[in-house]
């Protein structure tokens, strides 16, 4: 097994000498334990079997611009990311209050727009593309802009969490969380045995009432739907699986049409009323009257109905403005505005390079910097300083020079790592965390999130798209583990904990978490 | 349910469907030619597979003249033919894939499992060896295609979308099957009794997985109106005409409930010609009329039933 790498901080070891000699961070023990035990060759044939599954069940994404029947894995880790319960409690409550201030932001920003009056943003904001002029003064149901938004997380120490950035149009991975779960129970049960992680499973029905709290008409019994861009979207295994979760129709713009200020689905029965669609198409591609007019993905006067309350779509339009790169500098600010609270979680420290003294330093400061489009999604058009070549940094300065204000620039994080299983065996790899926030009656996650992971050594980027691969990512119902392998008496005292924690988990569930 | 829904489920039923009827073609053919018979050549031998294809053409175009090993490429294995057995299990796939929601993860692994078992056929000369084995296999996967949704599907319009198209699909098969034997077997004097009519007789009888059947009911020696008889009007029967007619239309009433759709009274009256005809009289008109026929109506019911329910503008 390889050894930690120094600089960095490591989910499951201590310190950076062999893994089986290491010593390992409380709530890994028990696994370290359990990996003693096991056979030396087990965790990789573990490993081709949940390939194989995963490849059974069609769990497979599309790769743009290839031919078809090019449908790829995301690579599996079979060693989980571990979290505390004491931990998540604080991530959680971070990401509930970003999430209730960014959907403050965006009610306001599209209608009495307070904070560029307070000049805690500048105006400037109005001019960003994501902003959508067509929204402003439209009433959303309970004021929800994002319904399900997505908090990308990074850790770079053991109390030290930072945002990397908020995903509040149409985020996506959370059938990862819940299909490596399932998988993770399946190959290793017996770990499951050992530590109370807890479940993730209701998502689909969180989700699923959030949306219907938010309908407009028939609010009684609401007909949700998801629309999806179709089968060829990368995501599309994920559209599926969470519309048979939630038992309603998948959707695509072609099954859709809008009539009387009213939308309708087009059934074999006849036309059927829709009062909430759960989209995962982006704005510029939902109604080709009003934004892209070249889209095959949309439906023909969806915005009108929406905006006149015939409809309700999850997430809103126009929620773009507060997740871009140029927004996300003030999210603290707009904690403290919207919410008069301290920030409970930290941005990364960030260079505006509008701003000419920023611009000078990131300039000078390029091979130790990660410099980001401010638009940009998934991977794209970023430079990684400190891994870019000579040449690579150079072409990146003269993009910069060229419009300066596209780009934010961020020190380069020393991303925590967690063990993976890799061709050597296991080694550390780069981590981060997307846990899912979901808004409605309430606002709440569950305890799980996406665990991204950089398979390349020493990499930096996650992104599927870039070739990462995810794990499943456990969240512990009680901080008390079962240190070594088990007498029955510590099983039984582990089993009483567990009880406990789980009503306790239950009544967490019954209150309102805003 | 959505429309584009009950369209690919109704697809994804007739693909599979016609896999395993080009399956069953291709074996009967490939146990012929291994039957000594001088009086043939291998093109004739091998162009009543095509014929029930029915993409002659296209064929001709591609490889010219027509032999057993390019027959079997064709039919089984050529991304080109729309027809092979390649393109329909890849379109019975591709249509379960858009609606994997709409039916059981079971009936959606099943086919999903399949097409990933097909990888260990590609780029095998089947020609030379493994056409019976890869024919096997088909219908082995046609068979349980069908078992998983008749064992897990909810009895809701899903079902019977699927149903739907298995027996559209069925019923057009048996009748060209039978429809291009007869034409070719039925000798101008009826002279018929020799071996090798036997053997082309129970030929098309196993292709149907019919002979077990026609011996059991006739138990006398193999007869052409007889063989037409067991495959046009025995409701028993469950690859015959009328057995496809008796599955589609008490489906088509189902799910037209009050609506008059043109698809019900077609269905409705194919189905009395076929209960009430007699053989005799389907003789007296001749048995290619009425298959042609027959084959026209099968086809104009898939269109009515296209408009009426699965097309994308029916609102």
């Amino acid at each position: 097994m390889q050894k930690s790498t120094e600089s960095f901080f490591d989910e499951m070891q201590l310190d950076a000498v062999d893994l089986d000699e290491s010593r390992v961070r409380q709530i890994y023990s028990a696994y370290q334990n359990w990996l003693k035990d096991i056979p030396h060759h087990q965790l990789e044939s573990k490993r081709q079997e949940a390939e194989l599954l995963f490849r059974r069940v069609g769990i497979t994404f599309n790769v743009y611009g290839e031919e078809d029947g090019a449908e790829r894995l995301i690579p599996f880790d079979v060693i989980p990311r571990i979290i505390s319960a004491n931990e998540w409690e604080k991530l959680s409550a971070g990401a509930i209050q970003r999430v209730k201030a960014l959907n403050m932001f965006l009610h306001d920003i599209y209608h009495q727009q307070e904070i560029i009056q307070a000049g805690i943003i500048p105006s400037s904001i109005l001019a960003n593309s994501q902003y959508r002029p067509e929204m402003v003064g439209v009433d959303v149901p309970r004021q929800i802009y994002a319904h399900v938004a997505g908090i990308d997380l990074v850790r770079t120490s053991e109390s030290q969490f930072y945002v990397l950035e908020d995903n509040l149009r149409t985020p996506s991975g959370v059938s990862y969380m819940l299909e490596d779960r399932k998988m993770m129970m399946r190959l290793f049960p017996d770990l499951f045995r050992r530590y109370s992680v807890a479940p993730v499973d209701h998502y689909p029905q969180v989700l699923l009432k959030n949306l219907r709290a938010v309908a407009q008409t028939n609010s009684q019994e609401p007909t949700v739907v998801l629309l999806s861009p179709g089968a060829y979207n990368s995501a599309y295994f994920e559209h599926a699986f969470l519309a048979q979760q939630m038992g309603i129709e998948l959707v695509e713009g072609t099954d859709l049409f809008v009539r009387n200020n009213a939308v309708y689905m087009r059934t074999t029965q006849g036309p059927q009323r829709v009062d909430v669609i759960y989209r995962r198409i982006d704005d510029d591609y939902i109604d080709p009257l009003v934004f892209n007019p070249n889209s095959m993905l949309g439906v023909p006067g969806l915005l009108s109905v929406y905006r006149n309350g015939g409809v309700t779509l999850a997430n809103a339009v126009g929620t773009g403005v507060a997740d871009d790169k140029a927004t996300y500098i003030y999210v603290p600010e707009m904690i403290k505005f919207y919410l008069n609270e301290e920030p409970l979680l930290e941005n990364v420290p960030t260079y505006e390079l509008s701003k000419e003294e920023d611009l000078q330093y990131t300039l000078a400061h390029l091979h130790e910097l990660v410099v980001k489009e401010v638009q940009g999604s998934g991977g794209y058009g970023m430079l990684v300083g400190p891994a870019a070549t000579k040449k690579e940094i150079e072409e990146f300065r003269l993009r910069i020079v060229s419009k300066p204000a596209n780009y934010i620039a961020q020190p380069t994080l020393a991303l925590s790592t967690c063990p993976t299983l890799v061709e050597a065996g296991i080694a550390p790899r780069h981590v981060d965390l997307r846990p899912f926030v979901l808004s409605g009656k309430t606002v709440t996650l569950v305890p799980g999130a996406l665990c991204r992971v950089a398979l390349k050594a020493g990499s930096l980027v996650v992104n599927s798209s870039q070739g990462g691969g995810t794990k499943d990512t456990w969240v512990l119902e009680a901080e008390v583990l079962e240190d070594t392998q088990g007498s029955e008496t510590s099983r039984e005292t582990k089993q009483a904990t567990t009880i406990k924690t789980k009503q306790k988990a239950k009544q967490k569930i019954a209150e309102p978490a805003c | 349910m959505l429309s584009r829904t009950a369209d690919h489920l109704y697809w994804m039923a007739r693909y599979i469907e016609r896999a395993e009827n080009m399956a069953r073609v291709l074996e009967v053919t490939y146990s012929m030619s291994l039957v000594p018979n001088a009086a043939q050549s291998e093109a004739a031998l091998w162009l009543p597979a095509l014929e029930i294809a029915g993409n002659v053409d296209l064929y001709e175009e591609e490889y010219g003249s027509v032999d057993a090993a390019n027959v079997i490429h064709y039919l089984s294995m050529d991304v080109n033919n729309p027809s092979s057995i390649y393109n329909a299990l890849r379109n019975a796939r591709e249509n379960a894939r858009a609606v994997r929601v709409d039916m059981t993860s079971e009936t959606w692994e099943n086919i999903n499992a399949l097409w990933l078992e097909f990888d260990q056929f590609r780029g095998a000369d089947l020609s030379k060896t493994g056409l019976r084995e890869f024919c096997d296999w088909v219908k082995a996967r046609s068979h349980l295609f069908r078992g998983v949704c008749f064992g897990t599907m909810l009895r809701d319009d899903a079902f019977s979308f699927v149903r739907l198209g298995t027996f559209i699909e069925r019923a057009d098969n048996t009748a060209r099957l039978l429809d291009v034997k007869y034409h070719l077997l039925l000798p101008d004097e009826e002279e018929v009794g020799g071996a090798v009519d036997y053997y082309e007789w129970s030929a098309v009888l196993r292709s149907v997985s019919a002979f077990q059947a026609y011996q059991k009911i006739f138990s006398d020696t193999i007869e052409p109106w007889r063989v037409a008889e067991l495959l046009v009007l025995r409701r028993d029967m469950p690859r015959s005409l009328h057995a496809c007619l008796d599955e589609i239309t008490p489906i088509l009433e189902q799910l037209s409930g009050r609506r008059q759709v043109e698809c019900r009274r077609l269905a409705g009256e194919l189905h009395a010609k076929l209960r009430y005809g007699k053989m005799q009289d389907i003789f007296q008109r001749g048995l290619h009329e009425f298959l042609s026929d027959f084959i026209d109506s099968n086809n104009l019911l898939g269109a009515e039933i296209q408009r009426a329910f699965l097309s994308i503008n029916a609102s």
